[in-house]
């Protein structure tokens, strides 16, 4: 018997071992916040209220998708806020103000957090910038960047009622009567896409083999400049996916606005255990992650606890999920 | 032993300021074990590094199988059967053994990675080696000694014609090491050629079949092992005759006063019911095979790793020892076994070292007086001979040795009367080792007491007025240095429940 298997305790049973313990300990706080902001406010259990809990959670979810990947090669991606916001303008402002189908727009906004993700790993992958500080300084950019090409001013992606509105059905169909939360189809669908790809190909596992020990990848004849790069693409890209969900869910896209929204990302894919000094992390976890926020986000409200609240309940929140990691990786270490 | 499978001629490379190689000659051949020795710096690692592609080389052929050739990077090395097991594991923590075994190189399904086979090829490759480990197990969850089988498990798995080891038994068991041995043989009689870089002369003469000794980045010339002594391959290495005599007699007189008593310490399961004395002027040996518990008992001691129970004396006095503060502010200094990390902060400068636990003394009101924190690590660098240029010099400048002694001189600083040396000569060449002995012996001549942690027997038997020996956690023993052979302290170090 191995070290590890005479610990015992509730970590031995197999359910435990393959869902994970830190994700476990998430859904069942996700079911424990569910059941305790039904059961204190009857207005909460109303489908309108998921419908827009959903809704607002998709932005985020892309944003984590995107930054869970930076964070597993042991690095961060501080642009993804302000950067969501830019592409959306700029995506939404051809659209708009140009006069464009709305197909380019939406091209344009996902082409530009690519273009953004080929920079930050430019910057942290062959420049060696630490990721920190390379990414803090293209947040900076994005932010400046969107209130420049918009003019400084706002802009409202198509109504769902335009002509070129269909796109914001691509989240929020409605048939009949009843509106559809559509969007919640593609998060589940990239989701499983991009955990086959973090845990199953090529890609994946070299992201995960430079966040574990980029020199060892490197002896073993891995292009890690490649790989490192591309965890960058991967997050401008989903970046721009939020972007669009961003235009999509809001009537407004304000110009210099985002900044802070990297942090209920990187917030989120930490709650889901992902690793800050890189070598871990899920995808799965980092959904599971952005629930927990979205569900405070949506829920404190209900039972008359204001914003304010919901940062501090939040950060606390964050603090307990990283505690536990801190605390079992300590405890792994002494056995 | 086979034909000559490699050969390395008149290679030559130089870095900004550092002639690193000086036309180095290797020769390998088929179904041997080659040594490569040579003080620390004398160029061995640069030497494999310019063979496996990792630098390129100036001047100079490299020919393998009859043909001339030169590496672009470790991989094509890999790929035409020359692996490296590097002296850092180079292994993910994050990722299986499986999946370490076959990292750049997955078994794919299309594009997705065939974990499974992976798993199923990594059971052959240990079955290959006589060993298990699991190839589903984290790396990181694996013992020292066993991710070094996984590195050799991924050196075979390229079907490779020459393996070399670069210092593999450094963090391994006595167990361990034998196990790593009876692979290297296997591997050896099955024909390949294998580099065995190591500074250990016991193994030396244990596992390899021929000496290639390198000094100062030149080729000093290559002995058959069983034809030689270790002083012949020592005198070559540093080209003077070094003693390593054991030391016969205590030097401590019989009435000397006990300044350190434990009594039944525990922590945690290395450290079981421990108890020892440490007289005045005295040199204390801890010797142990590696997970004997000699640091984790040191650590305990010193503070650093919480204690269950037991009792501390200092010069008769009860002490509580709940933090090294504590332990230093009752004059013990503790050198640990892995300076870069615990003693010395290597971007910082020889007086900023010097001086780190006892600023205090250093100030003037806000700042930090300059003048007398320099004067202050002037006399330590006079008075232990460290070798650096001024004290402004980063640490990080300096050799294993001097480096050593500017944890030395921090420690006196602080008045320490009582210091506990962790593996004082680890990673450090065998020039600059008799000068940390000489320094040891002084220390203890004015007065001072020393326990000394050392897994190297010599160094135990040269060092020591009394030995402790160690088995799992638990003190199996004490001899006095006139009784003290290796067999006896072996006997002891094996002695488990």
């Amino acid at each position: 018997m191995t070290d590890k298997e005479k610990k015992g305790g509730l970590s031995n049973n197999p359910i435990v071992k393959k869902i994970g313990g830190q994700r476990l300990v998430v859904i069942f706080v996700i079911v424990a916040l569910f059941a305790f902001f039904c059961a204190k406010s009857p207005t909460f259990r109303q489908y309108s209220t998921i419908l827009n809990l959903l809704d607002t959670s998709y932005y985020v979810t892309y944003m984590a998708i995107g930054v869970t990947f930076a964070l597993i090669t042991g690095g961060n991606d501080l642009s993804v806020g302000t950067g969501m916001v830019c592409y959306s303008l700029i995506g939404g402002y051809v659209v708009t103000k140009l006069g464009l189908p709305i197909g380019v727009g939406i091209l344009l906004t996902v082409l530009c957090g690519v273009l953004m993700g080929i920079l930050n790993g430019f910057l942290v992958a062959v420049m060696e910038l630490p990721a920190f500080i390379a990414t803090l300084c293209t947040m900076m950019i994005a932010r400046g960047m969107g209130s420049i090409c918009t003019k400084s001013q706002s802009i409202n992606w198509p109504q769902a009622s335009s002509a070129q509105g269909w796109f914001r059905s691509l989240f929020k169909i409605t048939v009949g009567e009843t509106k559809y939360p559509l969007g919640f189809l593609w998060v589940i669908i990239l989701v499983i896409v991009m955990s086959i790809i973090l845990t199953k190909t090529k890609p994946g596992r070299y992201i995960i083999a430079i966040g574990s020990n980029k020199e060892a990848t490197r002896l073993s004849g891995v292009n890690v400049i490649k790989w490192h790069m591309l965890a960058y693409i991967i997050c401008g890209f989903f970046t721009g996916l939020a972007g669009l969900a961003y235009g999509a869910t809001f009537q407004t896209v304000a110009p210099g606005t985002g900044a802070g929204l990297e942090l209920d990302a990187i917030c989120a894919a930490i709650i889901g255990g992902t690793s800050m000094t890189g070598g871990s992390g899920s995808i799965i976890g980092t959904l599971l992650g952005v629930f927990i926020m979205s569900l405070l986000k949506t829920g404190l409200p209900f039972i008359g606890l204001q914003a304010n609240w919901q940062q501090i309940i939040t950060g606390i929140v964050l603090l307990v999920a990283v505690l536990i990691d801190v605390i079992r990786s300590k405890q792994a270490k002494r056995a | 032993m086979g034909d000559i499978i490699l050969t390395m001629k008149g290679i030559d490379k130089s870095f900004p300021g550092v002639h690193a190689l000086d036309h180095v000659d290797l020769e390998v051949r088929k179904g041997e074990v080659l040594a490569l020795m040579g003080e620390n710096g004398a160029g061995k690692s640069t030497l494999m590094k310019v063979l496996t592609g990792i630098y390129k080389k100036d001047e100079g052929t490299i020919t393998y199988e009859g043909k001339e050739i030169e590496f672009e990077n470790p991989r094509a090395a890999q790929a035409a059967g020359v692996v490296i097991v590097h002296q850092e594991l180079n292994m993910l923590s994050h990722l299986t053994v499986a999946q370490n075994i076959f990292i750049g190189r997955e078994i794919m399904n299309g594009q997705i990675i065939n974990d499974e086979k992976m798993n199923e090829e990594s059971v052959k490759l240990f079955q290959k080696l006589g060993i298990e480990i699991d190839p589903k197990e984290k790396m990181g969850n694996l013992t020292v000694g066993k991710q070094q089988m996984c590195e050799i498990a991924k050196a075979i798995s390229h079907d490779a014609k020459v393996i070399i080891f670069d210092e593999p038994s450094a963090a391994l068991t006595e167990a361990e090491i034998e196990e790593l041995f009876k692979i290297i043989r296997d591997l050896r009689d099955k024909g390949m050629g294998i580099v065995y870089i190591s500074h250990r002369m016991d193994e030396i003469k244990v596992i390899t079949d021929r000496v290639t000794v390198m000094r100062d980045g030149t080729y000093v010339g290559t002995l058959i092992t069983k034809d030689c002594t270790k002083d012949d391959i020592i005198n070559m290495m540093v080209g003077r005759v070094i003693y390593e005599d054991p030391k016969t007699q205590s030097a401590v007189a019989k009435d000397a006063p006990v300044v350190l008593k434990v009594e039944h310490l525990n922590a945690g399961k290395m450290v079981r019911d421990v108890s020892f004395e440490l007289h005045k002027g005295e040199i204390l040996g801890f010797s142990g095979l590696m997970g004997a518990g000699r640091t984790e008992t040191a650590r305990a001691l010193f503070g650093a790793d919480p204690k269950e129970g037991g009792d501390i004396y200092i010069n008769g006095e009860k002490v509580t020892i709940n933090t090294p503060m504590d332990a230093v502010n009752h004059g013990i200094g503790y050198l640990s076994e892995d300076r870069k990390r615990y003693g010395i902060v290597v971007g910082k400068s020889v007086a900023e070292n010097t001086t780190m636990a006892t600023l205090k003394e250093f100030m003037s009101g806000l700042f930090i007086n300059k003048k007398k924190e320099d004067e202050v690590a002037w006399k330590y660098v006079e008075s232990l001979k460290t070798k650096t240029p001024t004290v402004d010099t980063e640490v990080v400048n300096l050799s294993g040795g001097n480096q050593q002694k500017v944890v030395i001189a921090k420690w006196l600083t602080r008045n320490c009367d009582i210091l506990i040396f962790d593996e004082p000569t680890r990673g450090i060449d065998v020039g600059a080792k008799s000068e940390i002995y000489t320094l040891m012996n002084e220390l203890v001549a004015q007065g001072k007491s020393i326990i000394m942690i050392s897994s190297e027997m010599t160094e135990v038997l040269r060092m020591s007025d009394r030995i402790v020996v160690m088995c799992e956690g638990r003190k199996t023993g004490e001899i006095d240095i006139a009784e003290a052979t290796q067999e006896n302290i072996m006997q002891l170090a094996t002695q488990r429940n």
